[in-house]
């Protein structure tokens, strides 16, 4: 079975796999963790607004982006943002935006999402006498939000919203249907000029899960760390 | 912005000569049901195994039932679906390998077994959490009585179990029907796959886009339909789960 297992052929393209391969992945995860982090908070504030627009508008934001596969809102970016970005700086033509930036508005946008849920549950887990104590002494809802209920809410979810960027980089490799160079994309790319599907496949399931494994490790270390403060 | 929406594209016959657009995006749905819900019926099977053998007394068990849990959630599906179709037919013994690649539709056998287990993991998770939710006295109670622990199990804590993670189990089952979209990288024709042909084809991005969402939407409703009824029909009057 692995009497003609090629190791050299990983070890050939270890410098490509991680530098570009592992690089993209790693940043394409931060970015949209940060932009989804961000844009979810955002989400969930206007979810639990008592604006009823504003509310309608967030939860069927949410709702459609969680009812839909990963793959297909890939695609629905892929073709849709050109002429976004057409539309934003006034030209006729869908402009050429980079693959990366495709793949980061993407993320972004389907990941704040789940952040959205994730936040609007910290935000609940206050309880209401906090915010009603901020403005009984004059706070404002931008400043009870900024300084007594969201610094609560970010440290109650930090394990939620860590697990879910586990995730986020595990859904990373799903930009393979774009073509574009992610790990899995990188080790897939020498998988086909080499011949060699079974080493290379194995090899990323295997750092894939070396990743995952320790990080979601941390994160129930973390988990019980904060957990006794609370 | 410079396109041009043509919505009767949907009525125009595919290049493919399969039928009309719609017909062609029909096709796919019913494969993208199909795959989702034979992939559930093995993730229920395996995740009920799995999810029962991290709860019992017995540490071997325990750490097996783990260890499963942890390969197929670290791993991303895409990778896992490319170790099941291009890997698993070549570290086989020679001749196991030649059968599988001959068999008739590859793509959407491996789709099944890949899907299955891989929810699987996230149903035993499931489960894991429900029976732990139950208190203790319940287990306890069941031994006292003289049952076996397979049938405390069967008796007594699996019913309870069940019902209180139906709501969870809900979206689980929306995740397995989103996840077959996934397939499409080894060539199972489904929703998304022919959603992309007949973008290829016919150069209207969104309107095929656009028919693909909203047939997503209303698989989802349906879903989401269903198990609420079942959620009702086997509710235990009186008795409100997991609250």
């Amino acid at each position: 079975m692995f009497n003609n297992f090629d190791f050299d052929v990983i070890a050939r393209s270890l410098p490509y796999l991680f530098l570009e391969g592992m690089r993209f992945t790693l940043l394409l995860t931060a970015l949209a963790t940060i932009g989804g982090i961000a844009l979810g908070t955002l989400l969930a504030m206007m979810r639990l607004s008592s604006i009823k627009l504003l509310s309608t508008v967030a939860g069927g934001y949410v709702n459609l982006m969680r009812s839909l596969p990963l793959i297909l809102v890939i695609f629905w970016f892929y073709f849709l943002v050109p002429y976004i970005g057409a539309w934003v700086v006034g030209s006729d033509q869908p402009i050429a935006v980079g693959a990366f930036a495709s793949a980061l508005i993407t993320f972004t946008i389907f990941e704040a999402a789940y952040f959205s849920e994730i936040m609007r549950a910290g935000i609940q887990s206050i309880p209401r006498g906090q915010a009603a104590a901020g403005y009984a002494i004059g706070l404002s809802y931008p400043q009870v939000m900024a300084n007594v209920i969201l610094p609560q809410a970010f440290r109650n979810m930090l394990p939620v919203m860590l697990t879910q960027t586990i995730i986020l980089f595990q859904d990373t490799s799903l930009v393979y249907v774009i073509s574009l160079t992610d790990f899995l994309g990188a080790a897939s790319k020498v998988a086909q000029r080499d011949g060699r599907l079974v080493e290379m496949y194995i090899f990323a399931a295997l750092v894939y899960f070396a990743v995952s494994f320790v990080a979601s490790r941390l994160v129930k270390r973390l988990e019980a760390r904060t957990a006794i403060i609370r | 912005m410079n396109y041009t929406w043509n919505w009767n594209i949907f009525f125009e016959q595919a290049l493919d000569g399969s039928g009309t657009y719609i017909h062609l995006l029909w096709l796919g749905l019913q494969v993208t049901i199909t795959t989702a819900f034979s992939a559930w019926i093995l993730a229920l099977i395996l995740g009920l195994i799995i999810g029962v053998m991290r709860t019992l007394p017995s540490k071997p068990a325990q750490k097996l039932a783990a260890g499963y849990v942890e390969l197929f959630r670290n791993i991303p599906f895409l990778v896992q679906i490319f170790l099941w179709y291009f890997v698993l037919p070549e570290v086989l013994p020679e001749s196991w390998g030649m059968w599988l690649k001959s068999l008739p539709n590859a793509a959407f056998w491996t789709t099944i077994l890949a899907l299955g287990f891989y929810m699987s993991a996230r149903v035993a998770e499931q489960l894991r959490a429900g029976l732990a939710s139950i208190p203790r006295g319940q287990k306890l109670a069941g031994s006292a009585i003289g049952l076996t622990t397979a049938q405390t199990y069967r008796y007594v804590l699996l019913p309870i179990a069940t019902r209180i993670i139906l709501p969870p189990l809900t979206s689980e089952f929306l995740n397995t029907v989103k996840n077959t979209s996934v397939a499409l990288t080894i060539g199972l024709l489904e929703l998304t796959a022919r959603t992309r042909a007949m973008q290829e084809y016919t150069f209207q991005v969104f309107e095929a886009f656009t028919m693909a969402t909203i047939l997503y939407l209303l698989v989802n409703l349906l879903v989401t339909f269903g198990m609420r009824t079942l959620e009702r029909k086997v509710a235990i009057p009186g008795y409100s789960a997991g609250r």
